[in-house]
């Protein structure tokens, strides 16, 4: 049997396209991770040098010059730490809890938009897509807590999971107005709407909504000031008390992923993501020779210096006091947000039309 | 339809806090009993730390035993020093001299900013201020350092003597205190604009462990932790010892009683701290640091040096005559430089010797001599020139006496007045009391310490009554408890 009977040369030609585009989102997939992970290595390191700076310290300085390689260090001794299993957890559950965690954060680096042309899966429902990933993160920490078979554990993933589920409601309502503006879910929509608009970025006239969205942004990744579940003076470190070794780095690591994940929405969504505001570039016009990808990295690191500021400078709020924050402040002001907005708009497009 | 509670089961969760907590200072053990989030009741448990101080202290002399308080509360060991010193002076019946009073009051004030800087620390790390915490241990080091220069030591000073201090302050010591009093308003200044106002701070604190003043009475609380109740109690004011009568300072007080006014209240008092330590390096008098008794305290070494400077010109020797060979001088000798057989005339190796006089204490039968401007000669020399201790010159002889003092100070201490005494002392923490029973003898026969840090956390169930889990941090952070000191 002739095999250009089986199939033909226009099919073989779609094969080696579509073979082309596998290798190609493959590539893409390893470059967003290997730079993923990279970043997530040394945004420790920035953490520990911002905070050691700010409080009349130095932070690390003995591994490499200034303590470049220190990430690299504390991942291998992670790695060869001895792994202990609580003998009463539930060791299926306990196995699987760092894995979901990690993962559903991971999976969010593919729908971010890091430069013009530069995303793995640009998808329509991409803010969506973040959310639900969200969501399914809140597993990791429950059964993480559950499966411990620990006292402390048990109430730090109660914590965190009631704590993550509260803020995910004020920080998908915070985002609505940005997706009334744009009038898409698509993120490379969102911003490619931004670039368009009078003011450039989404954070001048939604500023109501990027406050809320900053501050549940704390809360949904567990930091400072809402750090209940890992609260070191309480729980002692909450969810992972039980967690050693690779176990725990696979939970630090979905953390601070997580942590890179809302501050790539927090750019994409109300800074303009890779794109400059006009009456800059309109200015300065030699600054269009920059690639994209410098605006949308700078305005990442700009965001995660913030939340090591706030670290560094505020106390711990307790637990009741932030449902209350979540449930009684953020989310009223993020549908005041939403209705202000809407109205906003009807009044514009009637405008235009008459 | 029924309740939820009459459907399920529903219990009272048990959590064990501590000992090994990052939270409970030490090794505080708290059992939780907790529904949801709320605390149901709190069971303190102590003793992890329990060393047997007030034991030690039966079987030592009073001289002996000031070193174990500063096992006590090893923040501000420097005042639990002072405490100790100012009870057995008391009991002994003497008074340090002017200089010695004011030294120990400075050091005194340096414990108790060093001590609430340490407080402040923690408690705000406990509720989540990181950054306050590396602040207020630069400074902690630096009156660290200071009491290194002092003393030697850092932690575990033992600076102060029975009758005094041990030794007088040098110029560079008062010139670093001075500049750090200097500065250190701007550095609370510094502490207060990261906490003070904060909306986070004051939602953490105020309301929090709340307890009137006649409860904070009745419940035996001292120092700032009953100051804040808005009792004015302070040792220093009321019933002052050291230099405190020759200083004007003022006693804050809190209104609520709650966590946020006791915190008020120690960061005030730091600054009024600050204050009285300015106002003592102006007024510190001249003159010695250490009273002379002749049956109290300890003779002053240089009072000795005639005999027993290393550096002086002079040999001892072991009168062959006289020497009956019992060997006392040879276990004596810490050099290791007598040799001689039993009931045989022993001998000095002059090389050896430290010319610490050892020897010339422990011989009954007046035996060994010193030879004046004998260093280097040779044995037979030596033997020439010796004389009977008893044809020594007076210089030598007065020195001796002194010497076999401090000989009978230091192995036996000296012979106490039958009696019972308690004294209190203004420590960081509250009032620090010591209680002695003597019985005549250089021991006491019973010594017991009243610890603040051991009746606050007794406090603990009745302050967090009805809180949160979050709350018990921070009321474990406002009494300000030291499990050294509390356990003994």
């Amino acid at each position: 049997m002739n095999i250009a009977d089986i199939i033909t040369p226009a099919q073989v030609d779609a094969l080696i396209q579509f073979g082309i585009t596998l290798v190609i989102i493959i590539a893409k997939i390893v470059v967003v991770l290997a730079i993923g992970l990279l970043h997530v290595a040394y945004a420790t390191w920035f953490e520990r040098k911002v905070i050691g700076h700010m409080q009349v310290r130095l932070g690390p300085m003995r591994v490499g010059y200034h303590g470049l390689l220190q990430p690299f260090a504390d991942g291998i001794k992670l790695f060869f730490k001895e792994d202990i299993i609580p003998a009463k957890a539930d060791k299926a559950m306990f196995y699987l809890a760092p894995v979901i965690f990690m993962a559903a954060s991971m999976v969010n680096l593919s729908v971010i938009p890091y430069s013009r042309n530069f995303v793995i899966a640009d998808i329509n429902i991409g803010l969506l897509f973040i959310f639900a990933f969200a969501g399914i993160g809140v597993y990791g920490i429950f059964i993480s807590g559950w499966a411990s078979n620990s006292k402390y554990a048990f109430l730090g993933g109660l914590r965190s999971s009631a704590q993550v589920i509260s803020y995910e409601i004020a920080m998908g309502l915070s985002l609505v107005g940005v997706m009334m503006m744009a009038g898409s879910l698509k993120i490379s929509d969102i911003v490619k709407a931004q670039e368009a608009s009078v003011f450039g970025m989404y954070a001048i006239p939604q500023f109501v909504a990027f406050i809320v969205f900053s501050i549940s942004a704390l809360a949904e990744t567990n930091r400072t000031p809402f750090d209940m579940p890992e609260a070191e003076s309480e729980l002692v470190a909450g969810y992972f008390t039980e967690y050693s070794s690779f176990r725990f780095a696979l939970f630090f690591l979905g953390e601070y992923i997580a942590m890179i994940i809302m501050a790539s929405i927090a750019s994409v969504c109300f800074l303009g993501g890779w794109t400059l505001p006009w009456y800059i570039t309109n200015y300065v016009p030699f600054i269009n020779y920059v690639p994209g990808f410098v605006w949308f990295l700078m305005k990442v690191y700009a965001f995660i210096f913030f939340y090591y500021w706030i670290r560094a400078t505020v106390p711990r709020y307790r637990y009741d006091q932030l449902m209350k924050i979540g449930w009684k402040i953020l989310i009223p002001v993020a549908l005041a947000n939403i209705v202000v907005t809407g109205l906003i708009k009807i009044i514009i497009t009637t405008l235009k039309g008459a | 339809m029924e309740p939820a509670e009459k459907i399920f089961e529903t219990r009272e969760l048990n959590v064990n806090m501590g000992p090994q907590h990052p939270a409970t200072h030490g090794v505080l053990r708290l059992v939780l009993d907790i529904d949801g989030e709320t605390i149901v009741n709190v069971t303190p448990h102590v003793g992890y730390l329990h060393r047997g101080i007030e034991k030690l202290g039966e079987s030592l002399s009073y001289f002996q035993g000031l070193p174990l308080t500063d096992r006590m509360d090893y923040v501000s060991a420097m005042s639990n020093n002072i405490g100790y010193c100012v009870a057995v002076e008391k009991l002994y019946g003497i008074e340090a001299p002017e200089r010695a009073k004011f030294i120990r009051t400075i050091v005194g004030e340096v414990s108790r900013i060093s001590n609430h800087l340490l407080w402040l620390a923690t408690h705000a790390l406990d509720i989540g201020a990181m950054t306050v915490f590396l602040y207020c241990f630069r400074e902690r080091e630096w009156l660290l350092d200071l009491f290194e220069m002092i003393s030697g030591a850092r932690l575990t000073v033992t600076y102060p003597r029975i009758g005094g201090v041990r030794n007088d302050v040098s110029q560079e010591f008062l010139d670093s205190l001075w500049k750090f009093t200097d500065e250190f308003p701007s550095r609370i200044l510094e502490y207060e604009t990261l906490i003070d106002q904060n909306r986070i701070w004051l939602l953490r604190t105020k309301g929090i462990g709340v307890i009137s003043a006649e409860e904070a009475v009745s419940w035996g609380m001292t120092g700032p932790t009953l100051r804040g109740s808005g009792v004015s109690y302070d040792i220093r004011k009321h019933m002052p010892y050291d230099a405190y009568d020759k200083v004007e300072f003022e006693v804050p007080i809190g209104t609520e009683g709650d966590t946020y006014d006791r915190y008020r209240c120690r960061m005030l008092e730091m600054r009024q701290s600050n204050n009285i330590i300015r106002q003592l390096i102006e007024k510190l008098p001249p003159g010695p640091v250490m009273a002379e008794d002749p049956k109290f305290t300890m003779p002053p070494k240089d009072k000795m040096y005639p005999i027993t400077h290393p550096e002086k010109d002079l040999a001892y020797f072991i009168l062959e005559k006289a020497c009956k060979g019992c060997g006392m001088c040879l276990r004596a000798c810490p050099a290791k430089a007598i040799t001689g057989e039993k009931k045989a005339p022993h001998k000095i190796n002059q090389a050896l010797c430290v010319n610490c006089a050892s020897c010339l204490v422990t011989c009954k039968f007046k035996s060994v001599t010193v030879v004046a401007g004998g260093k280097g000669l040779s044995e037979e020399k030596l033997a020439e020139l010796a004389v009977a201790p008893d044809q020594l010159p007076e210089d030598i002889k007065q020195a001796q006496q002194y010497l076999t003092r401090q000989f009978e100070f230091v192995k036996k201490g000296p012979k106490v007045p039958e009696g019972e005494i308690y004294v209190a002392t203004e420590v960081p923490k509250g009032e620090l009391g010591f209680y002695f029973v003597s019985d005549g003898s250089a021991k006491p026969s019973r010594m017991r310490v009243r610890a603040p840090s051991f009746i606050h956390a007794g406090c603990l169930p009745r302050l967090c009554e009805g809180h949160l889990i979050a709350d018990v941090i921070s009321v474990i952070g406002t009494i300000d408890i030291v499990l050294g000191e509390c356990d003994r």
